[in-house]
């Protein structure tokens, strides 16, 4: 026990990863929880923070108020049935997370699929991208005090919300890609409503800009907080805009293109400031490269089938699968364990917010209170998919 | 004389005072020479007052929060119907919105929550979760299988997640059990 102990003394300074004794309690320092139920934790996350004054020592995240099992229940599902459970997961991102779940499941079928599908994909990957980033927007202005950006974030993503209703069926939790393609022909309308978007998307992007931006004010509560290194963003496994924001390259569309990526123009966004305005930026410029995307394809969907015909009951071979997609948050691992069965042996989903939520400790210490929510507005965090 | 009675019968349906039928002041006006009282109870008209400004706790769990936040957001604008009003703390609100699965770990919290809001007190279900566990009914070890395991509901709304309007309907139709004096916090009291 007294061994243990010292150990953890230690290490506690040598390396950035263990918490250790290092922030903890002494007489005189105050504990307050956050949450769960708290509007700036976007869900239900539980903070235990420990603070010097008003200066914050520790940061100890909570998890499992939203935990509901669905690796477990994956295991219980046929491999088509499994796909719809993670649109729950990251919900603002479900098409993308019903693509990689569908990629994994394509490369254990070794299953081509038509290039209008790979289009329809991609083209639906964007659009949940801008959606995401716009509600992230929106909520993130929310928790620094400004109501108005919500409302204007808000009408961008109900037109977006209206393309996929009519496309899919659903304005949040779409279930659209299946294994092989998609489950069904774009809708009629679909490019028209998809260039309506764009246009009224290009009119209206300067107002980001007037309002944060070029806030000075908004300038003030971002700029020089919650300094993350690019060192410590790989270190602790940040991806997507969090890592980004710190100059890490980690694009999955550019490092392992899938779909027709490789074939796209478009940017990988970095900024090298590592502060949560450089976040900011990053998912603002993202927005743009998206609507570039978007507009590379939208006259060029290919004629053709929309869906490989596969069979009835799909089977993966004995072996084990792993995909990889970049969602509006980061990496999105899922990693498929097959016994040969109709169903997966065991299903694991590496979720980017878990690790952009590890760094919170981290780039908090130190700063006052007020800060952190700027803080964790910029991770982006969505509290069902770190729970699952 | 006669004729501007007339009138004014044939508008109450569309006044604002009437709001039409579904938001009828409670009580009847009687006619005297020179204008008019309005008999009504007090019970009623407090109802008819508490119904149209209804703070609703910023509680969501998972997706159907996202479905919430469009409601408020300006096209559907759910302050049309006085609910604008989104309150962080449990003691200013008067109706909790159950935008999500509750699972076995936040249950207690959730009571907590209704525990800790003032009397009257109303409750919504959004969404095939917070209805029955939804798509998380089979094969979980850890989601709650219904609200109503934890706390009363008086309103429940079908949907994975509920359309803006579906949830605009459940807020209306929770105004309407109000003013009939049909929740489960009134009748309780009532007896």
């Amino acid at each position: 026990m007294y061994r243990e102990t010292k150990i953890l003394n230690d290490s506690s300074e040598a390396s950035p990863l263990r918490g250790g004794l290092e922030g903890a309690a002494e007489e005189g320092d105050m504990i307050i929880n956050v949450g769960p139920q708290h509007p700036a934790t976007h869900g239900v996350l539980h903070l235990v923070i420990t603070l010097n004054g008003e200066t914050i020592k520790k940061v100890e995240p909570h998890l499992g108020y939203i935990h509901r099992s669905i690796e477990k229940m994956c295991e219980s599902l046929s491999y088509r049935q499994f796909i719809y459970v993670t649109s729950r997961m990251d919900y603002l991102s479900a098409h993308i997370n019903n693509h990689a779940c569908a990629l994994c499941v394509e490369q254990g079928l070794q299953v081509e699929i038509p290039p209008r599908a790979q289009v329809i994909r991609v083209l639906m990957d964007e659009l949940t991208r801008i959606a995401s980033h716009e509600l992230w927007l929106g909520a993130m202005a929310m928790d620094l005090g400004a109501f108005t950006p919500f409302f204007h974030a808000f009408r961008e993503r109900e037109s977006i919300n209206d393309i996929m209703e009519e496309t899919c069926g659903a304005r949040l939790t779409m279930n659209y890609m299946v294994p092989g393609g998609v489950m069904h022909d774009l809708h009629p309308n679909f490019q028209k409503r998809v260039k309506d978007f764009m246009q009224l998307y290009k009119s209206k992007v300067h107002e980001y800009d007037e309002m944060l931006t070029g806030n000075i004010i908004f300038q003030n509560r971002m700029k020089n907080v919650g300094m993350l290194s690019a060192e410590d963003a790989i270190s602790y496994g940040c991806t997507g805009p969090t890592a980004r924001g710190s100059g890490v390259s980690c694009d999955m569309r550019k490092l392992y293109p899938y779909e027709i990526y490789n074939t796209l123009e478009f940017d990988e966004v970095l900024e090298t400031g590592g502060d949560s305005f450089s976040r900011y930026m990053v998912r603002v410029r993202e927005m743009q490269q998206s609507i570039r995307i978007i507009e590379q394809l939208i006259d060029n969907i290919p004629e053709g089938d929309f869906l490989t015909k596969t069979k009835a009951v799909l089977k993966l071979p004995k072996g084990e699968f792993y995909s990889r997609v970049e969602t509006a948050r980061g990496e999105l691992g899922v990693y498929i364990v097959s016994e040969g069965a109709t169903t997966p042996y065991r299903i694991k989903f590496r979720s980017p917010g878990f690790s952009n939520l590890s760094v919170l400790n981290h780039i908090a210490k130190g700063s006052k209170l007020g800060d952190l929510v700027a803080m964790m507005g910029t991770l982006d965090l969505v509290i069902p998919d770190i729970d699952r | 004389m006669q004729e501007e009675n007339k009138i004014s019968n044939d508008s109450s349906e569309a006044s604002p005072m009437r709001g039409g039928l579904e938001g009828a002041f409670p009580g009847e006006i009687q006619e005297l020479p020179g204008g008019g009282i309005v008999l009504s109870k007090l019970d009623d008209i407090i109802n008819w007052a508490r119904s149209n400004s209804l703070w609703p706790l910023t509680f969501a769990t998972s997706c159907c929060g996202i479905e919430m936040m469009s409601t408020a957001g300006a096209k559907y604008d759910f302050s049309r119907f006085g609910f604008e009003v989104a309150r962080a703390t449990p003691r200013q609100a008067d109706v909790i919105i159950i935008a999500g699965t509750i699972v076995n770990k936040m249950a207690p919290v959730l009571k907590r929550l209704y525990d800790q809001m003032a009397d009257p007190k109303y409750v919504i279900a959004m969404g095939a979760c917070a209805i029955s566990g939804g798509p998380f009914f089979y094969n979980t070890y850890s989601v709650v299988k219904g609200a109503d395991h934890v706390i009363p509901v008086d309103v429940y709304v079908a949907g994975c997640p509920p359309r803006p309007e579906a949830l605009l309907h459940s807020l209306i139709t929770l105004q309407q059990k109000i003013k009939s004096g049909l929740t489960r916090e009134q009748i309780k009291s009532a007896k």
